[in-house]
């Protein structure tokens, strides 16, 4: 006993200050937000969208990237001939609809806004998710997984994660969608008592990712389900994940920003 | 172990073979020799079908540990059966249900005969998960009787994670009989490799089991730099080294961490929880991405690691150190947690070894099977990790043996980062070599991930084999739980921590 109670003063008290103090750095080479510098931009060059794994750079009038199907892989920025796409060390992803996943230059950023008044009322200080893996690879699992840990210790804004369906107020949906978990998934959200919301975490629940178009996933939760809130990555960062959350229940207002640099 | 006058081809781990030297041979001595070398202690490491020329054929993988080399045979089928080698070589049975889903190649005679992941993706083309059967309905094992009761769990269960379908047989508390149903996760990785490499080859690895990216996609940079005839620079096959050990530390910590909580210890499930991340950020830092995406690229490695880096590395490690030892010592000292770690879902070594279990689960069992050590690559070839083995196979054993292997990769990694040798951190890979094979065998924390590619005479993949360790080790699970209270169950299952979108692919 005296043992554990040793270790524990030495452990020390370790949750993060995020959103009160500041957010966790992120490692110089973290992927987040990309930058298109459209300028640079040769003539008819498409050599990022041709090395795109996922087809998520489309080239129109200007570069686009769409940040549901990107993995965050820079495989683009590395095949550009001139640099025009850089990815920032901005974490903050998340979204409300599925349009403002789309990054382009001159477009100004439009971080997701909060629920409406009536959910804001039901579940702005208690929102209990019940967490569905339909073809998840495991890693949105586990970064979702680790806001459960004292580090993030997410229970301190209400949140948490359920057992049963019927316990939740929504659905938070990792994974492509597999054929085989299709049943499984909409079971789920049928026992989850109205009025629910759904949230797609990583590249593969918003769109498919990898796996955009095998026959054996459905695409992506939003080919299946309404999606409240996206929150984009292969996976997204547990910080991308929180900040998504708390401006879901506007506990982060938006265009506040926490920390002082991205 | 396999007689030279046998008609296998003898390779190593990660080198080219063109398929020319792999001699077809007829059913009798593919059967017999396999038999054989399996009796002696061969492990069969993959076997599948696949069809060259549109001609059926066998293709069979065997590692012998012993003397760091792999076997490869192929038989052709002439019919659309074959007879079962479960009945004689129990470790083939996942691999031969396998096949008959796949291919609809009947193994005649096998006792399990049921699908794998529910899925006919191979029997006609991209349109065939259309006609797959439904998941989750099949001929479930039952124990029948009036006082058994069944109990189903799953695809969803509680927690976040992923989903698969287990089947209790239970007297009592007693659980006679688990039969574990996957396929829930499966996502076609095989499928869509055919006539690759291409630009989204490597988001499959680095998505086949999340938490083994660096594992995977170490495994199919060897295959692409066998085949690719590049040589990987010694910089680099130190990076990947240390990317592979940081996962492995990563995952054990968090485990030995999440089996305290399943016995309701909680002082070291938080402090495991929090130091797990202290070692995915470290990987963070190797490459922006927690899990390691972005870093094994055909060729070598994607980010350098200067010497400032790995200052802060080696301080990151001094500073977790001891937190660590403290955190996870406590499980030892408390005799609430040894209760019920201890005699907990035991495999025996005999059922290990027949059923060709790998890992730390293999190693728990008192089997000396590790293929850093065995079928050495890499960095791994140089420098020795001792191989860390336990007593009974028990929920301890797993969880001690994971942590003896937490420390020696620490210590690796420390050693790796005080002496990274010079040059470039990458290469140029070539195309790939046309009718030619290469098996690629990597340690991944859960056991050995092994990758066989053949090419084509074009140079791409005819046939892409992924196993991963859980494909292995689900039915060691379902061993383990024989005789044990139903209550267990999540204990023991942590303790082998088994992937299923590795199995389902």
């Amino acid at each position: 006993m005296l043992k554990i109670l040793l270790t524990r003063l030495r452990q020390g008290h370790r949750t993060l200050r995020f959103p009160d103090g500041p957010a966790p750095e992120m490692p110089d080479r973290f992927r987040g937000r990309p930058e298109i510098h459209a300028a640079k931009c040769p003539e008819r060059c498409s050599e990022c969208a041709e090395a795109c794994p996922t087809g998520a750079i489309e080239i129109g009038a200007k570069a686009r990237i769409d940040l549901g199907k990107c993995l965050f892989c820079s495989d683009c920025a590395d095949a550009c001939p001139e640099g025009a796409i850089s990815y920032s060390r901005d974490y903050r992803l998340a979204v409300r609809a599925r349009s403002d996943l789309i990054v382009e230059e001159g477009v100004a950023v439009r971080l997701e806004g909060e629920l409406d008044r009536e959910l804001k009322r039901l579940f702005g200080r208690s929102l209990k998710l019940r967490q569905v893996s339909a073809g998840g690879c495991n890693a949105c699992e586990s970064d979702v997984n680790v806001l459960n840990t004292v580090a993030w210790d997410i229970g301190r804004f209400g949140i948490q994660f359920v057992a049963s369906p019927r316990h939740a107020d929504g659905l938070l949906i990792t994974g492509p969608v597999t054929r085989n978990m299709h049943l499984g998934l909409m079971k789920t959200y049928a026992a989850v008592p109205p009025p629910k919301i759904v949230i797609a975490v990583g590249g593969c629940a918003i769109s498919g990712g990898p796996y955009i178009d095998h026959g054996e996933t459905c695409g992506g939760a939003e080919s299946v389900l309404p999606v409240d809130l996206y929150i984009p990555g292969c996976p997204p960062h547990p910080l991308t994940i929180l900040d998504g959350l708390l401006r879901l229940l506007g506990r982060i207002k938006n265009g506040e920003r926490p920390d002082a640099a991205p | 172990m396999i007689p030279g006058q046998s008609g296998f081809a003898p390779v190593a781990n990660s080198r080219p073979l063109p398929l020319g030297e792999i001699r077809i041979l007829p059913w009798e001595d593919f059967h017999a020799n396999l038999l054989q070398a399996v009796s002696r202690g061969g492990r069969v490491a993959a076997l599948f079908g696949m069809s060259p020329h549109g001609e059926n054929q066998l293709f069979l993988v065997l590692a012998d540990d012993t003397d760091n080399k792999l076997w490869l045979a192929r038989t052709r089928l002439e019919g659309p059966s074959f007879p079962s080698l479960t009945p004689s070589c129990p470790q083939v049975h996942l691999f031969e249900r396998e096949i008959a889903e796949q291919r609809g190649w009947a193994p005649q005679g096998h006792p399990w005969l049921k699908p794998v992941r529910f899925s006919f993706a191979f029997r006609s083309g991209p349109a065939a998960p259309e006609a797959a059967p439904t998941i989750g309905v099949t001929d479930f094992y039952r124990v029948e009787g009036d006082e058994i009761h069944e109990v189903a769990v799953g695809p969803v269960h509680a927690g976040v994670i992923e989903p698969g379908h287990f089947r209790f047989q239970c007297h009592g508390e007693e659980v006679l009989h688990l039969e574990i149903s996957l396929g829930y996760q499966h996502r076609g990785v095989e499928r869509a490799l055919i006539g690759g490499p291409d630009k989204r080859s490597i988001h499959y690895m680095e998505t086949l089991a999340g938490d083994s990216t660096a594992a995977h996609s170490t495994a199919y940079c060897q295959v692409m730099e066998a085949l690719g005839r590049c040589k990987e620079p010694a910089r680099s096959q130190v990076i990947r080294g240390i990317a592979l050990e940081l996962e492995r530390i990563a995952n054990h910590v968090g485990d030995l961490g999440a089996l305290s909580g399943d016995v309701a210890f909680l002082p070291t499930a938080s402090f495991c929880g929090r130091l797990r991340g202290d070692f995915l950020n470290m990987t963070a830092l190797l490459c922006g991405n927690r899990f390691g995406r972005g870093l094994a690229r055909p060729g070598g490695v994607r980010f350098d690691l200067s010497t400032e880096l790995a200052e802060e590395l080696l301080q990151r490690l001094d500073s977790v150190e001891s937190d660590l030892a403290s955190a996870v010592n406590l499980l030892w000292d408390t005799p609430s947690v040894m209760a019920r770690f201890e005699g907990a879902g035991p495999l025996l070594k005999e059922d290990a070894a027949e059923l060709g279990i790998v890992g730390p689960a293999a190693r728990a069992s008192g089997l000396l099977r590790d293929t850093r050590h065995d079928q050495p690559w890499g960095i791994y070839r140089f420098v020795h990790i001792p191989v860390s083995t336990g007593g009974p196979g028990d929920v301890f054993a797993r969880a001690h043996v994971r942590w003896l292997e937490v420390q020696r990769s620490m210590a690796f990694v420390r050693e790796q980062l005080r002496t990274l040798p010079g040059g470039p951190h990458r290469a140029e890979c070539g195309s790939l070599a046309p009718e030619s094979v290469c098996v690629s065998l990597v340690e991944g924390w859960r056991g050995e991930v092994c990758h066989v590619a053949v090419t084509d005479s074009e140079g791409h993949f005819l046939a892409y084999k992924v196993v991963d360790p859980s494909f292995h080790n689900w039915t060691g699970l379902a061993l383990a739980l024989r005789n044990q209270q139903i209550s267990d169950f999540p204990l023991c299952n942590k303790s082998f921590n088994l992937s299923y979108c590795g199995h389902d692919l």
